[in-house]
């Protein structure tokens, strides 16, 4: 039923009809062994994935539990379990939302670009530079972002804190911070790590617009702008929220390079981008206190943990939401 | 309102490929012209670059002329955008826009002309397309749902509808019924007989009695070989070419007797 939804949603064959012609020919010849071994395989498989994601949650939980009991001195200050987790969850959604915020309109342009615009000898190059992004570990990204972005970003924030133009929005509120070792600047950070997979799925669904309807576009006498906004982003509207979505999944699981731009541990709530108080993130706050906690704390991590699998978890079904909302628009 | 188009030492590339060699025609207005021949002789690489579509293909580009109404539409400083504006096309396989509505689609290409199109004229202008098109009457109580609802032959009206919607002087058509069935095909056909009171039509086919039904002059091409480039052996009225054609190669080709 699993590999019939995957096979159907991609062919447009309502769902029921592949049994139905399975049974129907599967009746009439023996099946051969090869195709029951991979079956068998294919089940295994992903069985094997249930498995481990509900080993995850049980894990979690249950080493989680015990957080409720944790005292004042375990939750460095905070009145209560559920605040402390929720400062955390915040700063976390707060990067994530920044860096899709940057990243996306960045990441169609590119994929865009290489589909569309660049002359193809021009284009695979700018696709590979892109996909070499993806193969930079995260913490020369948290190191880069540290020393060298954050120097550059904060003549910025100086800027964004004093003008008149922008310091009266609570997020450029100031007062700006010294080191530029803040929120924005991880979330920039986080934007550049999580372009190549928005970038490489884009441009995949971008390129696989049908040529017919691309024509038929051009020969109504659109120009290319105009034919990508009548054919190609219609045609990649879904894939480009599962590509943003992948990437929101990825930037709010960034543990190493949110920390070392950061080093702030324990939740905030702020919209104040650019100063040095900052919120921090669930996955950087648990790497950067994992190491000295023991007891309770070590369960108060652990708790925290499994508030990030409940966000992301919500995130990806909220995008297989929208997928489904769309296939079904469209078949309809 | 239709023009008329002449072409003079045409040569068409793909890249340093010489798809079509030395064309001389001259297309009369209001009337239908088909083009046949073996597959490969490029037919369809002639009709694509009346209205410069075939310069989608990295690499392709023509020598030669082509005049519309004495106007040349290689002139530097013509835009392929506007040439395609006045020579509208219709392909092969129905290719009307999956995510918008009928009527969306048979209006698609005069809102690239006029962003701020008033309802009442774009219900106008999308009456009248469909009405050109013979669709009207089993579209008009559904023309806000999706055009990929509608039947294959209904899908290729709709194209039609559509390239007629921005008032083209030339309709070309790249095979337009290879991909229906007998009654959609016979539509169409209907179809372009009525049409050919407003418009240049230039059809390409491989239907022969396709083209004697509808046309009223043909084109025969054909190649030396494989790899070779595709030449106009003649080009007649319809009745000449299909009783007695001027060239032996047209001759074997129409009887069956071919090569």
């Amino acid at each position: 039923m699993l590999n019939e939804s995957i096979t159907t949603r991609a062919s447009g064959i309502p769902p029921g009809a592949l049994a139905k012609l399975a049974g129907e020919t599967g009746g009439n010849r023996r099946q051969p062994v090869g195709d029951s071994v991979f079956a068998g395989f294919a089940k295994a498989a992903a069985f094997t994935i249930l498995i481990a994601l509900a080993g995850v949650a049980i894990f979690l939980t249950v080493k989680g539990m015990p957080a409720f009991s944790a005292t004042e001195s375990d939750l460095d200050g905070q009145s209560s379990l559920l605040i402390y987790v929720a400062k955390l969850a915040y700063g976390t959604t707060l990067a994530a939302l920044l860096a899709l915020l940057i990243a996306t309109p960045l990441a169609l342009a590119v994929a865009l670009a290489v589909s569309h615009y660049a002359p193809g000898r021009l284009a695979s190059p700018i696709g590979y530079a892109i996909d070499l992004l993806a193969a930079i570990p995260s913490v020369i990204f948290g190191l880069w972002g540290a020393f060298t972005l954050g120097k550059y970003l904060t003549p910025l924030y100086e800027w964004l804190a004093a003008s008149s133009l922008t310091n009266w929005l609570p997020l450029f509120h100031g007062p700006a911070s010294g080191s530029g070792r803040t929120i924005l600047t991880a979330a920039v950070v986080l934007a550049i790590m999580i372009l190549p997979i928005i970038t490489a799925i884009s441009r995949e669904i971008f390129s696989q617009t049908p040529r017919l309807h691309q024509e038929a576009a051009l020969a109504l006498g659109a120009t290319r702008w105009e034919m990508v906004r009548l054919v190609v982003f219609p045609h990649a509207r879904s894939g480009i929220v599962s590509a943003a979505m992948l990437g929101l999944g990825r930037a709010m699981g960034e543990t190493m390079a949110v920390a070392m731009v950061l080093s702030t541990q324990g939740g905030l709530f702020s919209l104040n981008l650019i100063s040095a108080d900052n919120p921090s993130t669930i996955a950087a706050n648990i790497a950067l206190r994992f190491p000295e906690a023991f007891g309770t704390k070590v369960n108060v991590l652990i708790f925290s943990g499994l508030a990030l699998f409940a966000i992301s978890f919500a995130v990806n079904f909220l995008a297989r939401l929208i997928l489904t909302r769309a296939g079904e628009r469209r078949a309809s | 309102m239709s023009k008329s188009i002449d072409i003079c030492d045409l040569d068409v590339y793909y890249g340093d490929f010489l798809a079509v060699e030395g064309i001389n025609m001259t297309i009369p207005a209001r009337s239908v012209t088909a083009f046949i021949g073996p597959s490969g002789c490029g037919k369809s690489t002639l009709l694509r670059s009346l209205n410069r579509m075939h310069e989608v293909i990295p690499g392709a580009r023509v020598e030669g002329k082509v005049l519309l109404d004495g106007q040349s539409i290689y002139d530097p400083e013509v835009d392929p955008v506007q040439v395609r504006r006045m020579v509208g096309m219709v392909f092969q396989r129905p290719n009307p826009f999956p995510t918008m509505s009928i009527y969306e689609n048979v209006l698609a290409g005069s809102r690239l002309n006029n962003k701020k199109l008033k309802k009442a004229a774009a219900d106008h202008i999308a009456e009248k397309a469909l009405k050109g098109a013979n669709l009207w009457d089993e579209v008009h109580d559904r023309l806000n749902k999706p055009a990929s609802g509608l039947s294959g032959g209904q899908q290729q009206r709709l194209c039609i509808a559509r390239a007629i919607a921005v008032e083209p002087d030339v309709l070309l058509m790249d095979e337009p019924c290879s991909a229906l069935d007998p009654i959609s095909t016979s539509a169409i056909e209907d179809l372009i007989h009525e049409l050919k009171a407003e418009y240049t039509i230039v059809i390409v086919t491989h239907n022969m009695q396709q083209a004697a039904r509808v046309s009223q002059d043909t084109a025969f091409f054909n190649i030396a070989g494989a790899g070779k480039p595709g030449h106009l052996i003649e080009m007649n009225p319809t009745t000449k070419v299909f009783s007695t054609p001027d060239e032996p190669a047209t001759e074997a080709y129409i009887s069956g007797r071919f090569g």
